[in-house]
């Protein structure tokens, strides 16, 4: 009863922020509500005894992934009411498409069947959450079945951050930059001349 | 020493990896401007690893719980796609140099594509199909913009992003409905479930089937997901659009065939009028809308749209002969189109790149080897005997005929026939109009080499084929299960 009122309460709130989020007229305010989106989703991972994913949800989306949004959008000086300004030239004919996938995905999903042979096709069955709690689970999966993927996954992150750096890097020339060693490495003779200065006459420096 | 070592079939994929990561050190913590030595590794590693995909056994080996497959056609397609990078690498050198943007990410980031593509051509599952694509694919994002000052190579870049996520979107949802009919990302276990179902696929299959068809006919460029082609081809830096149009394409059409040949394989009716209709329009757009281009780069994007609609004319066979005939074709493409590009590469007046077609007036009495050259890349594209080219068609539309698509069959002549008045237009220029003013003269001898043996491959193909055929034969026999 319990876990029904709140699988409601959490689905209830993430549709409405993701609604909001879609809707919002200030920008800051949709990554504020995407935010919260992310919090109901973690509840509901939580409903269903997948308590790593709903930590892992809460720590990279909303730990990470939103707080880069709201930087970005804080720093970019995007004009949302310019962007929105051909939306409504589009609109019908975007609706039009929007309606007729709708359709085909209701048609589809009607017609929905799933092979005989599924059971035993499972790839990996899921483990008895009694025997093994899910973060080893995964663990298990992911580095013995799918160590292949796993590696190369870390090769097309590693490739976005070449890439990244590739566009966007530029070497600026006479830029002053601090240089620890250099600093430590001073000597007193470098720095400190010792000049007799006669009396009412002062000194070049 | 090697068949002793249990992961000897991941060798190339193992090479590719650590020297691109090696070579990333190297680059970002030498001195200097590191730029020719790690070109020059990456060429060799490019090469090390082809060679450890021809010296393959001819078993069938899966790995890594499933996901990795090794097989004949993943080494042919390994083979050709690693000695095509090294080429179109080996061609840039100077050319980035001279243009200035050469820095040591390029050569590291041709690595990473390759070895996407080898991932690609190996994938036994659709979790590492979808990973190396995306690891193809971002690399080339990158290389399309490489030149950043340039709007026009940002242009492509970004359109090519944009785009291409799209793309990887449909691919995995399509993907996402395959395996929620089968439960599986496995290409056996799908193939075994889709055989157990017999008759014809329910709608939620062909749904995912159309979903990742189309995404793989954005990767190899096909009619009708073809607009990004001639604007990327383009605005990318010339030797990034000569490695675009050998490498990318050959990867991307052997997971096209051995997506639709393996898992799906027993579904043939439901693809069969896909990758019909998208030969067709490919073939069509290959051919009228190359005609009125005035830019070579935009002409070979619409040539090479052609050439991927006659390569789906083998596939729309769908059998060993058809696959076989796909091979072929895509490799002999691969040879001529860089032996076209070494040519486009060579248009450089006063220091300066020209790229219409007008600026090759006369070049048979200032450049008499360019112009043959490129003379006789035309000629085998267009499909003229006896040069490669026409036995790349002979194979498709044989393996077309046999399997009683008699209309396709048709449709494709008929396409190359009208193809072969743009392919032919510019040998009438070369050789009949009056001289531009002439070009500088090749000093590269990246480029002269890999002309060199281009030209020599079309020329001489006809007198030795066995060797290729055989090879190719081999592949598909292995796709299906012989």
């Amino acid at each position: 009863m319990l876990q029904t009122i709140a699988f409601y309460l959490f689905s209830g709130v993430l549709i409405g922020a993701a609604t909001m989020v879609v809707v919002a007229r200030n920008p800051v305010h949709s990554v504020l509500f995407l935010i919260l989106a992310f919090f109901n989703a973690a509840g509901l991972f939580v409903l269903m005894g997948a308590e790593f994913l709903a930590m892992l949800l809460v720590v990279v989306y909303v730990g990470a992934v939103a707080v880069l949004f709201m930087f970005v959008v804080m720093m970019l000086d995007v004009d949302f009411a310019k962007l929105r300004a051909g939306f409504a030239n589009y609109l019908p004919i975007g609706a039009a498409i929007g309606m007729v996938l709708l359709a085909e995905l209701v048609f589809v999903l009607g017609a929905w069947s799933v092979s005989p042979a599924l059971p035993e096709a499972m790839a990996l069955p899921i483990p008895d959450p009694s025997q093994v709690h899910n973060t080893k689970a995964l663990g298990l999966v992911i580095y013995d079945d799918y160590v292949y993927v796993f590696q190369a996954s870390g090769l097309v992150l590693l490739v976005a951050m070449v890439g990244a750096i590739v566009l966007t890097l530029r070497e600026r020339e006479g830029v002053k930059r601090q240089s620890i060693a250099r600093q430590v490495a001073r000597t007193r003779a470098e720095g400190v001349a010792v000049v007799p200065v006669e009396s009412r006459k002062g000194v070049d420096v | 020493m090697i068949a002793d070592f249990a992961l000897a079939p991941l060798l190339p994929e193992l090479i590719l990896a650590l020297s691109g990561m090696a070579l990333l050190m190297l680059g970002a913590f030498s001195s200097g401007d590191a730029t020719r030595t790690v070109s020059g590794f990456a060429v060799a590693a490019l090469l090390a690893a082809a060679a450890a995909a021809a010296t393959q056994s001819d078993m069938r080996v899966v790995l890594m719980s499933g996901t990795f497959v090794s097989d004949p056609f993943s080494s042919f397609a390994k083979v050709a796609i690693l000695l095509a990078s090294a080429a179109a690498l080996l061609m840039s050198l100077d050319y980035n140099e001279r243009e200035g943007f050469a820095r040591f990410e390029y050569p590291v980031l041709m690595v990473f594509a390759a070895l996407g593509m080898t991932m690609m051509v190996s994938a036994n599952d659709l979790i590492s199909l979808y990973l190396g694509l995306e690891l193809q694919s971002l690399s080339l994002y990158v290389l399309a913009a490489i030149r950043r000052d340039s709007a026009r190579a940002t242009e492509a870049g970004l359109k090519y992003f944009v785009l291409g996520a799209l793309s990887s979107g449909l691919l995995l949802y399509g993907a996402s409905l395959i395996y929620g009919f089968s439960g599986s990302t496995n290409f056996e276990t799908i193939a075994g479930v889709m055989v157990d179902h017999g008759g014809g696929a329910p709608v939620g299959v062909v749904f995912g089937i159309v979903f990742v068809a189309a995404a793989l006919a954005f990767k190899v460029s096909a009619a009708p997901f073809h607009m990004w082609t001639p604007d990327v081809y383009e605005g990318a830096p010339t030797p990034v659009t000569a490695f675009f149009a050998a490498a990318p394409k050959l990867a991307a059409m052997a997971l096209l065939v051995r997506v639709l040949v393996e898992p799906l394989g027993a579904l043939v009716a439901d693809w069969r009028q896909i990758v019909v209709f998208v030969a067709i329009a490919s073939m069509a757009i290959g051919a009228f809308a190359a005609i009125a281009q005035t830019s070579i780069k935009r002409l070979m994007a619409y040539s090479s749209i052609g050439h991927v609609g006659y390569a789906l004319v083998g596939l729309a066979a769908g059998d060993e002969t058809g696959v076989r005939g796909v091979l072929v074709y895509m490799a002999i493409y691969v040879v001529m189109n860089l032996g076209a590009f070494a040519v486009i590469l060579s248009m450089k007046r006063q220091g300066r790149m020209v790229e219409t077609i007008g600026d090759l007036a006369g070049l048979s009495r200032s450049q008499p080897l360019l112009a043959a050259g490129l003379a006789v890349a035309m000629f085998s594209m267009a499909g003229i005997p006896p040069l490669a080219g026409f036995f790349g068609k002979f194979y498709v539309f044989m393996a077309a005929v046999s399997a009683g698509l008699y209309p396709l069959a048709v449709i494709g002549v008929v396409a190359s026939v009208i193809g072969a008045f743009y392919y032919l237009r510019i040998v009438k220029i070369m050789y009949f109009d009056e001289p531009a003013p002439a070009f500088d003269p090749v000093t590269e001898p990246g480029q002269a080499g890999v002309l060199g043996v281009s030209t020599a491959f079309t020329l001489l193909f006809f007198l030795w084929p066995v060797p290729l055929v055989d090879a190719a034969a081999k592949a598909a026999a292995a796709l299906f299960g012989g």
